[in-house]
């Protein structure tokens, strides 16, 4: 078994108080926690939706346009969270090395990017009945689709034939200047929009109640999307991780030698390696 | 390490000068981009306005620096080309060169190449776009300071992607988006040299200095933790 104790270490902090069956199991990434996240997602996503498109009223200047910001708005809140994630878990990472934290950075930045387009495209929905136009050339729309080009190279860096420790450290590096990447091109193209013209977007002060909670239930069901995609992808990378760490040869050996054992004695011996059993259970 | 930069930028405009390759295919490229851009926003269309300017004179600060983009990726690659070959990065590692030092040098090095690059587009743009120009200062120290930017980013990202065999396709993805805010200011402080519109101009300007001095400070401290291991 190439996968000691150690390695199983990260899982168990992936999912504190939860169990490692289902990934013993060898079946899936779910386990009783995700589970419950996932069935909270849900009953949030089917409220978000019933306040979003029926019990909401429709606004006084964007009329039924605004109920695209009740999967807009929170898509941002969600997707920097991502991105941020991604930064924390890199400077973590360069600190230490851990390749837990290095999986997490890699899963969070991949969140993000899905987030960030659910943004842009949502926000160009948007934009075609209210200004006309499906891109207004809007500071932050143009600054945001910069900023999923950024990450897009992010993710193509990751996934790079490298030794291992060399990928992740540089994915390390490129994860921490992207996040001060966007917030230069952020203030450099509101500088170029500011000199052109005022600011597109009037915020109105006056937001009817329904429409804030609309607004709030959107935030808690990506959130707790996120966060259950976030676990998932985690998982999964960490099983790829896992399958990498073993080597192949000896994987070959040893299925030869089960297939010499199961010819012989009919029967797979205690302790044996089996498909899927990824050193979960040691 | 100056001394180590300096002789990293050496050996590299002495690789330049034995080779070529940067004067005889990168800047025919460049100036290529500049004829192409000219077919394909025709020179007939102009502004409707005062100064009854062709559409292409109007926005050749812009065609101009992309032009420069384009050709600075290039430059970049053909810098860390001649380094991926017969474990140059590990030589120069073994020489016990200061990293910071090797960044410096090889920026140094594109930079030089560059700015002989823009001069001669520059004056391609100029004849070819019958751009006008104003301010002589401005549009230098912009030429500089925006060099300077698009040098230290793009080695940086070069250096991240170095090593690898797609290389050549990376670059291009993870550079151009970090230089976006380069191409406003470098476009824009130009606009203001070459037509002599606004005051703006020094405080784009501005905005490539600090740009670039913010790329030279992560450039030089993250060099070594790039080079250790690739």
């Amino acid at each position: 078994m190439t996968a000691s104790t150690d390695d199983v270490g990260p899982i168990e902090r992936a999912e504190p108080g939860g169990s490692t069956t289902a990934l013993s199991r060898g079946v899936g990434t779910g386990s009783k926690g995700t589970r419950i996240l996932g069935v909270a997602s849900l009953v949030a996503l089917v409220a978000m939706l019933s306040f979003g498109l029926v019990f909401s009223p429709p606004e006084a200047t964007q009329a039924d346009a605004v109920r695209l910001m009740y999967v807009h708005l929170p898509s941002v809140a969600a997707g920097y969270t991502a991105f941020f994630i991604t930064l924390v878990a890199s400077v973590i990472h360069l600190r230490n090395g851990s390749v837990f934290w290095d999986l997490v950075a890699g899963s969070a930045a991949e969140i993000g990017v899905l987030f960030t387009v659910t943004m842009l495209v949502s926000g160009a929905l948007w934009g075609k009945p209210t200004w006309g136009v499906y891109w207004q050339w809007d500071p932050r729309m143009t600054s945001t689709a910069v900023m999923l080009m950024m990450y897009l190279g992010y993710l193509a860096l990751r996934r790079l034939e490298l030794p291992p420790a060399v990928r992740s450290r540089r994915a390390a590096v490129l994860g921490i200047i992207s996040f001060a990447n966007v917030i230069i091109v952020r203030y450099s193209v509101k500088w170029w929009r500011g000199l052109h013209q005022g600011q597109s977007i009037g915020v109105d002060t006056q937001i009817d109640g329904l429409i804030l909670f609309s607004l709030f239930l959107g935030l808690v069901s990506f959130m707790l999307i996120g966060a259950w995609l976030l676990v998932h992808r985690f998982r999964v990378a960490w099983l790829q991780h896992q399958l990498d760490q073993v080597d192949l040869e000896h994987a070959l050996a040893e299925r030869r030698a089960e297939n010499e054992m199961i010819g012989m004695f009919g029967r797979r011996s205690d302790g044996d390696v089996q498909p899927g059993d990824l050193g979960a259970s040691t | 390490m100056l001394r180590d930069a300096l002789l990293m930028a050496r050996k590299d405009l002495r690789i330049e000068l034995a080779s070529r390759v940067a004067l005889g295919q990168i800047l025919p490229f460049g100036a290529l981009v500049l004829i192409m851009f000219g077919l394909a926003i025709s020179p007939d269309l102009s502004v409707l306005g005062a100064d009854e300017r062709s559409v292409l004179a109007q926005v050749s600060p812009g065609l101009f620096w992309m032009a420069v983009l384009f050709s600075s990726l290039l430059t970049l690659g053909r810098s860390f080309a001649i380094e991926s070959s017969d474990g140059n990065l590990d030589a120069l590692k073994m020489a016990g060169l200061d990293p910071a030092g090797v960044f410096l040098g090889k920026a140094g090095a594109v930079i030089v190449q560059l700015l002989v690059l823009e001069l001669l587009l520059g004056f391609g743009a100029f004849v070819l776009y019958d751009a006008p120009l104003s301010d002589v200062v401005l549009l230098v120290t912009a030429l500089i300071l925006a060099t300077t930017a698009v040098t230290v980013a793009g080695t940086l990202y070069a250096a991240l992607a170095s090593g690898l065999k797609v290389r050549d396709t990376l670059v291009p993805l993870l550079v151009l988006p970090v230089l976006a805010p380069v191409l406003l200011a470098a476009t824009l402080a130009t606009e203001a040299a070459v037509f002599g519109s606004s005051e703006d101009g020094w405080s784009w300007t501005m905005l490539l200095g600090v740009f670039a001095l913010l790329y030279l400070g992560i450039g030089m401290l993250s060099f070594g933790p790039i080079l250790e291991e690739s």
